[in-house]
């Protein structure tokens, strides 16, 4: 009798492994490139890394970003430069967390943690503002009370950032151009990138090799080539 | 052997106490039965979870026992919709329709023996009519009328769909459901649930075999009737009515809030007595190897045996709809009408013929019955291939 095999299968089936991840007990590991929540990053000495430049603002399709840039105030500069992020909110009710942002930014200054836990119960607590993004003082994400974090889950941020910035070259990932992230320093290169690396290394020197216009400042500190002109 | 039907003694006489005994075993069984069905419902989601490798709800409570509570009270809270082409008094009609005939089934059952409190003795059982099992066909003849109502009152064509099919299949698997029921009325000799189970408490063959319906009348009756009740209940695989790939949900698919809330109710609950049901008829009720004598056990451990029997046959009701795929509307029909009716008819003229008594008639009768029995499935196999052949020409 065919149909008695189903039977014996349901059956077996009731002693096997469940699939199930207990979800708010234990949590899966995330994705290499997850895209959580943002934040606004600094420099070692506690600069600000937003030149409130309004980049990311322009880029976001969501358009969910709002930037107020304003001339650093003499004597007490909140970020190296001419000029930093008066105001910075990000309204997380339109955010489709693309990561545009982050790639648009020159400075690194707003990356991606992995934290997605977060929930409001009205419209005006799902704007964070300045005060609730910007990292802490010894370079971690700031818990918000309604946000579920465990242990660990502030110490790795996007790894789309990382293989991209700056100037969209993989090369230089891992490159410390400035501080390490977040306080964590840098992560190791994501897997089966390496390749593709020594590839693109290739392409560089052959770049190199040509002649052509001065480099943007920013890049010029990579130490790869150092006297790149 | 003619039983006379066994009456409640509580009825010998009847004052205000018996009154208020009556309405106060109408409200435990009412309970009892609600309870029952949060916990199936509970049950059958962790069950079916185990077998598709997952949990299912654990959260609500220990266990995950709180859950079919937290749904029942959202349920409840929703907003209760009604769609504008519907026939207002009948759609709100039908919901208990199929509730109400789901929980009078129940109070036929005997969940277990006699209870003497103050005094009173009174059957663990909230009624015991002497048509006995004739009511349960009467309610579920009742209970139909609440899914045709239900999906001809919605004014929507799907649960026009579902409650078609639905009314087409609950009567053809009545039939079946009949003749199986037939056949331990005639070995009981009586239509009480009360003597139906009294009857089997009996030690049977060599002494050592329970003289349960099931052994007594060979098994062919029982799953007949299991099959059949599967369909009766609407449950996967026979699950036309509210097939939910096909037609949404079937005859109850505009119903929302306290409407659709019944509706599940019903389901649960005929799951649950319909498990009962077989319970009484082929496995002996609340009868079983150890019967104590001493006073809270002796009512106690009947109701014990009577409620591992109904969960081990909501177990395969579970298990069965894990397990098989749905069945397409002409596979139901032949299952009922060509396999069910004919198996059952068989065998209640063979067990017709012991029960007279002559081996000669039960020899007969089966070498008639089971000659009739292979002419029909001869006839409907050359049918079938003849179709097939038409069709295959057709192309």
């Amino acid at each position: 009798m065919g149909f008695t095999d189903g039977f014996k299968v349901t059956f077996k089936t009731m002693f096997e492994d469940k699939v199930t991840t207990r979800y708010p007990h234990e949590k899966r590991p995330k994705p290499e490139r997850f895209h959580g929540r943002h934040v606004l990053n600094r420099y070692e000495d506690g600069m600000e890394k937003c030149i409130g430049c309004e980049l990311c603002a322009g880029v976001c399709p969501a358009r969910c970003i709002y930037v107020r840039g304003r001339d650093n105030p003499e004597g007490a500069p909140v970020s190296p430069g001419e000029r930093y992020g008066f105001v910075y909110e990000i309204n997380y009710l339109r955010c489709i967390h693309c990561d545009l942002c982050v790639e648009a930014c020159p400075t690194e200054a707003i990356t991606e943690s992995k934290m997605f836990e977060f929930s409001f119960t009205n419209r005006a607590d799902a704007i964070y503002t300045k005060a609730e993004l910007v990292v802490g003082d010894d370079g971690a994400p700031q818990q918000l009370p309604w946000e579920d974090w465990r242990p660990g889950d502030d110490e790795h941020t996007s790894g789309w950032m990382r293989a991209t910035a700056p100037s969209g070259s993989p090369v230089y990932q891992d490159k410390v151009m400035w501080s390490g992230e977040l306080g964590y320093g840098v992560r190791e290169p994501e897997g089966g990138q390496a390749l593709e690396v020594q590839e693109s290394l290739e392409d560089l020197e052959r770049d190199r090799a040509v002649p052509h216009g001065q480099l943007d400042d920013s890049v010029v500190e990579a130490p790869l080539h150092g006297d790149g002109h | 052997m003619i039983h006379l039907v066994a009456a409640d003694p509580l009825l010998d006489s009847v004052d205000w106490i018996t009154v208020l005994f009556v309405i106060i075993k109408a409200l435990v069984a009412m309970g009892v039965l609600l309870g029952a069905v949060l916990m199936t419902i509970w049950y059958e989601r962790r069950f079916i979870s185990l077998m598709q490798n997952r949990y299912g709800p654990q959260e609500a409570g220990p266990f995950g026992l709180g859950q079919s509570m937290a749904d029942a009270i959202k349920v409840i809270f929703k907003e209760a919709l009604r769609p504008t082409s519907a026939d207002r008094s009948v759609f709100r009609l039908a919901p208990y329709l199929a509730v109400v005939p789901a929980f009078l089934t129940f109070a036929i059952l005997p969940l277990g023996g006699s209870i003497t409190i103050a005094h009173r003795t009174t059957f663990l059982q909230l009624a015991d009519p002497p048509v006995g099992i004739l009511w349960m066909l009467m309610m579920s003849g009742i209970a139909i009328y609440g899914v045709m109502l239900a999906g001809w009152a919605s004014g929507s064509k799907y649960p026009l769909l579902g409650s078609v099919r639905a009314s087409a299949q609950l009567i053809s698997y009545e039939a079946a459901l009949g003749l199986s029921i037939a056949s331990v009325v005639l070995v009981t000799g009586s239509m009480s649930t009360r003597d139906i189970v009294t009857a089997q408490a009996t030690r049977g063959i060599g002494g050592v075999l329970p003289n349960w319906n099931i052994l007594q009348l060979a098994f062919v009756p029982f799953v007949v009737f299991l099959i059949a009740s599967t369909a009766e209940l609407n449950r996967p695989p026979f699950d036309l009515t509210e097939a939910d790939s096909e037609l949404v949900g079937g005859y109850m698919t505009e119903y929302s809030s306290w409407g659709f809330a019944c509706f599940y109710l019903a389901e649960y609950m005929n799951m649950i007595v319909m498990s009962g049901i077989i319970t009484t008829l082929f496995l002996g009720g609340p009868a079983g190897p150890w019967n104590p004598t001493t006073p809270i056990l002796r009512w106690l451990v009947p109701i014990i045996y009577f409620t591992i029997k109904v969960v081990l046959f909501i177990s395969i009701y579970i298990w069965i709809r894990a397990t098989l795929p749905r069945l397409r509307y002409d596979q139901l029909m032949d299952l009922g009408w060509k396999v069910l009716i004919p198996v059952s008819l068989f065998w209640l003229l063979v067990i017709a013929a012991i029960k007279v008594g002559r081996w000669q008639y039960a020899v007969g009768a089966a070498v008639a019955g089971f000659l009739g029995f292979v002419l029909l499935t001869r006839a409907i196999a050359v049918g079938a291939a003849r179709a097939e052949d038409e069709r295959a020409g057709k192309r």
